[in-house]
């Protein structure tokens, strides 16, 4: 289908956009990339009176990494993080995140900012700022707010942003140098959202986790970051304990039912996760064999 | 206040001056407003790969852009890539190895193959279907569009087929 007629107004600057957005508030959309946005108007999901593009404000795009700090721009393209050697180095499992959202055409248009006031539950990068640790900076006319990942997050297609804010930039703390991480997502097709995914950072010292978060997404209306983490820090990993883990976590979430899973399947998805996750980064074959593998 | 909007851009190397509504997509306007119909349009929420142009040199779906968010882009469709021979060899492999049957998704698959191509001369068989991943074919099964794209591939790099 088409999307329905609207009113459209190219942002010539930050100053610019956040002056319509007081104006029209309730009843604008701001455009970044528009691989949400777009298919959610040409389905007629939502039909906003009036788009904000912000496409053009140059300022909001590009990567800085100063004193143990990455800030990305909210215009930064999926293309972009997947290329950028900061990421690289300093993030990798934003990199690997970034490698399973859609397509290449998808992610030469889709933005960092786009995607996190857009919060789709499914989608990899509201999780990945879980995991890292992410403060999301919002620009309104009266100045900026800070707000940590964890309290961004409020819903469907919901967060802590008022229809005046802005979402400018994210920074992200540099991990210790020790830091491991995995990321994995379980999909019908390459490309798809995820039917459960998991996004994790940890520090492993002699073979136990110093530190372990675990930042998952599709279990629930908003991503989660699960307390049953703690249940595998500080200890000696051995089946019985990552077990006890696995049952914590399912009573953590509370998954959606769609057509892609069940509640019950996506639990189950989600304990495969964690003992491969575990797994992979004690690099501990074994606890993978009697696990819900 | 759903008034019009100026907007210039290149298209395959021509310059383009029009008034378009906001709503319009720039699939629709290079369809029906330039009647470079090789960019075809099927799902319009950016599933399908139909649709796929190269703007500023970076492959996209045309569905999800706004041809007012094209203001002062470079578009190439297929009609460019074709004019220009860019893709005369691709297109060649297409034919031989029977990739397409109806040829609908064929503008597509053109587009995102040559934009594999440009970015990894030598892909395995993996990376041909993961960068193809986005753009759906309801008729051959995929096998020879891998093939066609694979074939290519060696040619220009020198390699046997």
């Amino acid at each position: 289908m088409k999307a329905s007629a609207f009113a459209y107004a190219r942002a010539t600057s930050v100053a610019n956009a956040l002056e319509l957005l007081s104006v029209h508030g309730e009843r604008a959309k701001v455009l970044s990339g528009g691989q949400s946005l777009l298919p959610a108007m040409n389905l007629r999901l939502i039909a906003p009176e009036l788009i904000v593009d912000i496409g053009q404000l140059a300022e909001l795009r590009g990567i800085v990494v100063k004193g143990g700090v990455l800030t990305i721009g909210a215009l930064t393209r999926h293309a972009d993080l997947l290329k950028s050697p900061e990421i690289a180095t300093h993030l990798p499992l934003l990199k690997d995140a970034v490698a399973h959202i859609a397509h290449p055409a998808i992610r030469n248009r889709g933005t960092i900012g786009g995607s996190l006031a857009q919060a789709d539950p499914a989608s990899e990068l509201p999780a990945c700022m879980l995991t890292l640790g992410a403060t999301i900076i919002a620009r309104g006319v009266g100045g900026e707010r800070r707000i940590a990942a964890s309290e961004f997050f409020a819903g469907i297609y919901e967060t802590a942003l008022t229809p005046q804010e802005l979402l400018v930039a994210v920074e992200l703390p540099v991990p210790p140098k020790n830091s491991t991480y995995f990321f994995h997502e379980f999909t019908r097709r390459h490309g798809d959202y995820a039917i459960v995914g998991l996004a994790a950072l940890a520090a492993v010292e002699d073979g136990r986790f110093d530190d372990l978060c675990l930042g998952y997404f599709a279990v629930r209306d908003r991503p989660l970051l699960a307390k049953s983490a703690g249940k595998l820090v500080d200890v000696a990993v051995t089946s019985a304990v990552l077990s006890e883990a696995c049952s914590a976590l399912a009573e953590e979430l509370d998954p959606l039912e769609d057509q892609q899973a069940t509640p019950a399947m996506r639990r189950h998805l989600a304990k495969v996760l964690l003992t491969r996750c575990v797994a992979s980064l004690l690099a501990r074959r074994d606890l993978c064999a009697g696990g819900p593998a | 206040m759903t008034a019009t909007i100026e907007i210039s851009l290149s298209v395959n190397g021509e310059r383009v001056e029009a008034n378009v509504l906001p709503r319009l997509n720039l699939a629709d306007f290079l369809r029906e407003h330039l009647k470079l119909t090789g960019t075809h349009v099927g799902c319009e929420h950016g599933v399908c790969g139909a649709c796929t142009v190269r703007v500023n040199g970076d492959i996209v779906r045309s569905c999800l852009m706004l041809a007012v968010q094209a203001h002062d882009a470079t578009i190439e469709t297929i009609e460019g890539l074709s004019d220009s021979g860019e893709i005369t060899d691709l297109q060649a492999a297409f034919r031989e190895r029977n990739a397409l049957q109806c040829g609908f998704c064929t503008p597509g698959m053109l587009m995102t193959a040559q934009d594999l191509l440009k970015q990894s001369p030598s892909p395995d068989r993996e990376q041909i279907r993961d960068h193809l991943s986005g753009n759906y074919c309801r008729c051959t099964g995929y096998q020879a569009i891998v093939d066609a794209v694979e074939t290519t591939a060696r040619a220009r790099t020198g390699q046997s087929p």
